[in-house]
């Protein structure tokens, strides 16, 4: 068997991800996320918050449940079963920061939980803020 | 001194033996299917210590521990110690052996380890080297997750051909004319690679390395599968396992009627959802050392090819690309010494 063929018969015999599961869980997950968020801003417009604040504190509740809920061990947990839905939504993103920042304490404040907090949400940082320059570049040339 | 047969393989000519072994694992090992048969289990996988990499050394330490003490032996009784683990510069044992005062060689062979030192140590043994030669290996799930791939506590979805890293270590004393089980002969691996470079497919990647080795044994020795009771290999699951079929039926040397692979035998795949099975260098050691020796020792097992198979990438050559090159060494373990007039 040459590499080619055995690429392609170990291509063969990789099981695929279940998908008629992970999708629908994914999409339940995900939209109950949302679904929680949305009930904080309403709660929030109700007692009389600007719509900024509103969607801010919003945005926040879920960030402080996700890290709470990394913290607590749970969310790993949750994170298996719901796949995209809690890895898309803002929760995700603050677990990606979380997570490292509790597995790298042992290596000390600065150089272990300090710089190791961003090994996983660094890149959506770099890129994220690049495309946003990109863009306001774009606007700024072309959107007037 | 051990003969050359072949172009890969070693025949051992005094009858070596390893006299004393075990296995120590945690909780996820305890409630696998080989559980009960494990030496030492400590249901903490953290095992009194503050750091996974610390753990890791006790582990280790507690399965060399108690290999020692069946053999009612003391670390000053052993002349020379081989282990090696996962971690970045093998300090899973260096740590563990630091108080041990035995002299000590690491090795890295990835998951292939406790193949790689149990042969170093028969033959360093055979050869007169040393009186009694100590191989051990261990691995642990925390650590090993933590440095090839994502902090414990992120969340995200393991693949389906993702495996288990084993918290677990196993150790083996060798020494001369002591009974079974007997190292018969060994053959060192071959680095093997097919282009597999998927890091959550290590099956696939280490299955070649395990045919190469393989192949090379039967022809050396003028052998075949079926003069064999028991093929194991070490760690490729599921999907290696069945790469490793494929590749031995189409070389006209099958081994389907009596391969079992270590990963498989560990947890129970479905009820432990440890997806494609169970690997690390604890994965063989603790098989081999808590299931399949004390067979070997009582003859249920009469002859056995054990061949832990180890990925011998990291994780900057994945990142720059790289595929994965993989081995596999193998041993002949067998109940009889297989020297004539020697009752065993």
């Amino acid at each position: 068997m040459t590499a080619k063929e055995y690429q392609s018969a170990s291509d063969k015999a990789i099981p695929h991800s279940k998908s008629y599961r992970n999708i629908p869980m994914a999409f339940l997950v995900g939209g109950l996320l949302c679904v929680l968020g949305q009930a904080v801003m309403n709660l929030c417009l109700y007692y009389g918050m600007e719509k900024d604040i509103a969607s801010a504190c919003a945005s926040m509740s879920l960030i402080i449940l996700s890290a709470v809920l990394t913290g607590c061990n749970i969310y790993d947990n949750i994170a298996q079963h719901a796949g995209a839905g809690t890895l898309v939504p803002i929760t995700g993103f603050a677990n990606s920061m979380v997570s490292p920042a509790m597995e790298f304490k042992t290596e000390g404040y600065v150089l272990g939980l300090g710089a190791k907090m961003f090994s996983i949400a660094g890149p959506v940082l770099v890129y994220g803020v690049s495309a946003s320059v990109i863009y306001g570049l774009i606007l700024f040339i072309f959107g007037r | 001194m051990a003969t050359r047969i072949g172009t890969y393989t070693l025949r051992l000519d005094k009858p070596t033996s390893i006299i004393s072994f075990a296995a120590a694992g945690s909780r996820k090992e305890s409630e696998g299917p080989l559980g009960k048969y494990f030496d030492c289990i400590n249901e903490d996988s953290t095992f009194g210590e503050k750091t996974w990499e610390k753990a890791e050394s006790t582990l280790q330490k507690c399965a060399v521990t108690k290999a020692l003490k069946k053999a009612f032996l003391t670390p000053g009784d052993i002349d020379l110690m081989l282990a090696g683990d996962l971690l970045n510069q093998c300090i899973g044992s260096t740590y563990g052996a630091r108080q041990m005062g035995i002299p000590y060689l690491g090795l890295y062979g990835a998951c292939s380890t406790m193949a790689e030192s149990l042969l170093l140590a028969a033959l360093l043994t055979e050869g007169g080297m040393g009186h009694r030669c100590l191989a051990a290996t261990s691995s642990h799930f925390c650590s090993a997750e933590r440095q090839f791939r994502f902090p414990l506590e992120y969340g995200g979805q393991r693949t389906p051909t993702a495996q288990w890293t084993v918290t677990g270590a196993g150790a083996c004393i060798t020494a001369l004319q002591s009974g079974p089980p007997y190292i018969r002969e060994v053959t060192i691996g071959t680095i093997e690679d097919y282009g597999i470079c998927d890091i959550n497919n290590m099956g696939a990647a280490m299955a070649p390395a395990a045919y190469a080795t393989l192949s090379h044994y039967f022809h050396d020795t003028g052998t075949k599968p079926g003069d064999f009771d028991l093929i194991l290999t070490g760690d490729l699951g599921v999907i290696g396992s069945q790469l490793l079929h494929q590749l031995m039926d189409e070389a006209k040397l099958s081994i389907t009627a009596n391969h079992k692979d270590c990963g498989l035998l560990i947890y129970d795949r479905i009820e432990q959802d440890v997806h494609a099975g169970g690997s690390g260098c604890g994965c063989a050691a603790t098989v081999l050392c808590s299931y399949i020796l004390p067979q070997i020792q009582e003859g249920s097992l009469k002859d056995v090819l054990f061949m832990a198979t180890g990925a011998m990438m990291s994780p900057t050559s994945v990142q720059q690309g790289e595929t994965i090159p993989a081995i596999a060494h193998l041993l002949h373990l067998s109940h009889t010494s297989g020297k004539e007039g020697e009752s065993c």
